[in-house]
């Protein structure tokens, strides 16, 4: 369902110090037209409708329009993602709603640690153990051939 | 030639691609740089919090072995593995990431990715591997630890990389450009580890308007794995081990909640249930055919002998499975509701988490999952090592792992490194260690990068590379747009033109050949070595013309490269489809000219460019098993 920018919406991110949904398409598809400020999708037939630029887009200016090869019209699927929950708003063709709300992470963004608090290995170079073992797998030791 | 300025950065570990295996590579390296004073730099043609294939999120971890509590042993894990690739499986790699695997997802907790858990504090399990999670954000989670740990100076986003740099037979970095901006980047590094995950529309996909890229692989993965280790001149193994899922048609939603946690069948047109029906099929392949549970690709080729016999559409029979699990609770309505509620939300959490379109044509063709079948369908083949695919390059195992027979043939020195000095690979770059998934392929690059800083220690020198060859490289790869700059105004339509072919139409008879001459889905996955040849002589032509590629600006420069990347993906996979005079995969693709599996081909298919002649080898491995 490739994505759309909405031109009433899209403000070009003039306050950000980089175009958000352009920053963000894993495929490099959202780009912004100099001339106009808007924001557009180059080449609808390789998005794959992955909603990061709906998900970033600070104004929320971008939807989601199913590819017309194969997806039937009417229907919206709509995020809202906050910073420890997304919620979803699903609309049928046949107009019913649903809407669902999922966790996304468990910390305050950014405040991932490496080693996750685990006491750092056996610092030899040339063995398996790995940083954060063998505390992080919960065995005295990596396993290995008896 | 296009006027770019050159930019040159120096390292010691260079890692290459942006996903779960480079975000692993980089929280290692990060550690083990420190400590020996030496510095790691990540280069991505995305943005690391939502690149590779899990930029949209995940509903499960696929690997999770549970070796702490005993639920499971690497034995256990590396008979799963070996019997879902029909005996093909390099036992030590697939040990040597199975006994890290939990580490890392206990990490992943840590960072903040919520998994699902009971009331005694137990993971809730999909099957028997697999960990059910709250995954949208799980690519961000995992990508801003790898930030923490390498440093935003050393992560270079938007940098497109074409290919390896080389001293000899050692590597010595990697070439490729910005898409934001006229730069050139020469990377230079004492060890270099490819994750640039795997490869999607070298054949043909179903949908060929705007749900083009609505493939089950993401899109913007392009062989540049295969490409960037083949042409160092590293050996290949298992590249006729492409993958085809098994996922709801069109939109290629995930099976796994269906079929594992709501116990779903699926049946033909006439309601008949294939697995039982073609039960007797099983029977040609043992004694793969007869384990439990039944290899992918044999569950696969059970539903396309029904296909092929017009006995389609298959049918997800979700209404019978909601049923099933009402008749549970038939005699407390009041349990039952809340039953119902809970797995609806489970059922379109797995879509929204992970391929969100699903819920969309879910929603368009007004779908209730508890009167109405959807369909299923075989996908088009995809490269992807790392799920129920294989290919990627030959790797060394670990040495503790070998016995006194794989050590002359699965070690050479240093895990996880290719068969080019200084090269190591992980995630869908590695073959013949199938079934690592999203965490396995972080472990993978974890296990990677800390045999690349011991690599490096041991090798402490920078490679050499002259100016010339780097003017000569930087030539080649901006050579596209001077072609289209030359030519464009030669036509009043920049689309037609008879002196260049652009990225899209390349693209096109690429996927062509592919679907039609090496089993794609136009031709039921089926193939022989006449057509095999066919579809040689035309990737020939299609090579000759890849130096004809033009691009108007430097996304169209990025397709062009991730097209000629795809096109030595195919060419790869076509040799070793021929090489190999057996039908192993009946699911995967069928030599139609040797219809049965043969006892002299339980060996690995290996392959090699040589960047000298640039002829092509083959040879076969020997399968040697570690566990029993
Ligand atoms: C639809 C789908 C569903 C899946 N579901 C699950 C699941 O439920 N559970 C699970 O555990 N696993 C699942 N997997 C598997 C999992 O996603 C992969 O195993 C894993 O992502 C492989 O890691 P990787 O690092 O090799 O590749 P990726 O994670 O795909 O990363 C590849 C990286 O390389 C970069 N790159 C590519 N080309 C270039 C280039 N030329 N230059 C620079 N950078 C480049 C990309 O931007 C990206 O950062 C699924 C996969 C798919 C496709
Ligand atoms: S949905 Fe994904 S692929 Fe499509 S334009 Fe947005 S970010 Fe890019
Ligand atoms: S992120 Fe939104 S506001 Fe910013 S350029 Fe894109 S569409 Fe416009």
């Amino acid at each position: 369902m490739p994505s759309y920018v909405n031109p009433e919406k899209c403000d070009g991110c003039k306050a950000l110090d980089k175009t958000a949904c352009q920053y963000i398409c894993p495929n490099d598809l959202m780009v912004l037209d100099k001339a106009t400020e808007k924001a557009y999708n180059q080449d609808v037939a390789m998005c794959w409708e992955c909603y990061n630029c709906v998900k970033i887009c600070p104004v929320d200016a971008i939807e989601m329009r199913g590819y017309a090869d194969f997806v039937p019209l009417g229907a919206t699927v709509t995020p809202m993602r906050g910073s420890d929950a997304i919620m979803w708003t699903v609309k049928f063709r046949n107009g019913m709603l649903k809407r669902f709300k999922f966790p996304i992470r468990t910390t305050p963004e950014g405040s991932a640690v490496p080693d996750g608090g685990w006491d750092t290995g056996t610092d030899d170079l040339g063995d398996a153990t790995l940083f954060t073992e063998p505390g992080s797998i919960g065995l005295p030791e990596v396993p290995t051939l008896k | 030639m296009a006027n770019f300025e050159t930019v040159t950065v120096n390292t010691d570990l260079l890692i290459v691609g942006g996903g779960m295996a480079a975000c692993g590579a980089a929280v290692e390296a990060a550690y083990w740089a420190k400590k020996n004073g030496l510095n790691a730099v990540i280069v991505d043609k995305a943005a690391l919090d939502r690149s590779g294939a899990v930029a949209m999120g995940l509903s499960a971890i696929n690997q999770y072995v549970g070796l702490k509590d005993g639920d499971n042993t690497l034995t256990d894990y590396v008979n799963y593995v070996r019997n879902d690739l029909m005996g093909i499986t390099r036992e030590d790699l697939v040990a040597s990431i199975a006994r890290h695997v939990d580490g890392t997802v206990h990490l992943f907790e840590k960072w903040g990715l919520p998994i699902w858990k009971d009331e005694d504090g137990k993971y809730v399990h999909e099957g028997r591997w697999q960990l059910m999670i709250n995954g949208e954000s799980y690519k961000v989670v995992v990508a801003e630890a790898a930030k923490n740990a390498i440093g935003i100076d050393n992560l270079y986003e938007r940098v497109f990389i074409v290919g390896p740099l080389m001293d000899g037979d050692r590597v010595a970095g990697a070439v490729g450009f910005s898409v934001r901006e006229e730069k050139f980047y020469v990377f230079k590094a004492k060890a270099v580890l490819v994750a640039m995950g795997g490869a999607v529309h070298v054949f043909k996909p179903r949908s060929a308007g705007e749900g083009l890229g609505r493939a089950w692989y993401p899109p913007w993965n392009s062989g540049s794995s295969a490409y960037f280790t083949l042409k160092a001149g590293a050996e290949m193994t298992c590249q006729e081990v492409r993958f085809i899922p098994v996922r709801f048609k069109d939109a290629y939603g995930p099976v796994g909640a269906w079929f594992l946690l709501f116990k779903s069948r699926a049946t033909n047109g006439f309601g008949e249930n294939y697995m039982q029906t073609n039960a007797s099929e099983l029977e040609k392949w043992v004694p793969y055919g007869k384990v439990k549970p039944v290899p992918a690709n044999l569950r696969n080729w059970l539903m396309m002998l029904d296909v092929m016999d017009g006995k389609g559409p298959i049918y997800m029979r979700t209404e019978e499975a909601i049923a099933n699990i009402a008749e549970q609770y038939k005699d407390d309505p009041k349990a039952y509701k809340k039953k119902m509620k809970e797995l609806e939300s489970e059922a379109w959490e797995d879509f929204l988490d992970m391929t969100i379109s699903q819920a969309f044509l879910w929603a368009a063709t007004n779908v209730a999952p508890e009167e109405r079948s959807s369909e299923i369908a075989a996908a088009e083949p995809y490269f992807i090592g790392s799920h129920s695919g294989a290919s990627g390059a030959w790797v060394s195992g670990p040495e503790d792992l070998q016995t006194d027979e794989t050590r002359g043939e699965y070690f050479w020195g240093y895990a996880h490194m290719s068969t080019v000095k200084g090269l190591f690979c992980a995630g869908d770059a590695s073959g013949a260690s199938s079934h690592k998934f999203s965490s396995g392929s972080h472990a993978e690059g974890r296990i990677a990068a800390k045999a690349a800083v011991k690599f490096i220690i041991d090798n402490n020198t920078m490679p050499n590379v002259s100016d010339e060859t780097i003017e000569g490289l930087k030539k080649e790869i901006l050579a596209p747009l001077d072609r289209f700059a030359q030519f464009s105004k030669n036509t009043t339509d920049p689309d037609v033109n008879p002196d260049y072919i652009r990225p899209k139409m390349f693209m096109f008879r690429l996927q062509k050949i592919m679907d039609e001459y090496a089993g794609g889905v136009t031709s039921q996955f089926m193939t022989s070595k006449v057509m095999l040849d066919k579809g040689l002589e035309l990737l020939a032509f299609l090579k000759e013309d890849s130096e004809k590629l033009a691009a108007e600006n430097l996304h169209e420069l990025m397709r062009c490269w991730e097209n000629i990347h795809r096109m030595w993906q195919a060419e790869a996979h076509v040799r070793t489809i021929l090489f190999r005079e057996e039908t192993r995969w009946p699911g995967y693709y069928f030599r139609a000219d040797c219809p049965e599996m043969k006892d002299d081909w339980k060996v690995f298919a290996n392959c090699r460019w040589d960047p000298a002649s640039g002829e092509w080898e083959m040879k076969k491995r020997p399968v040697y098993q570690i566990f029993d």
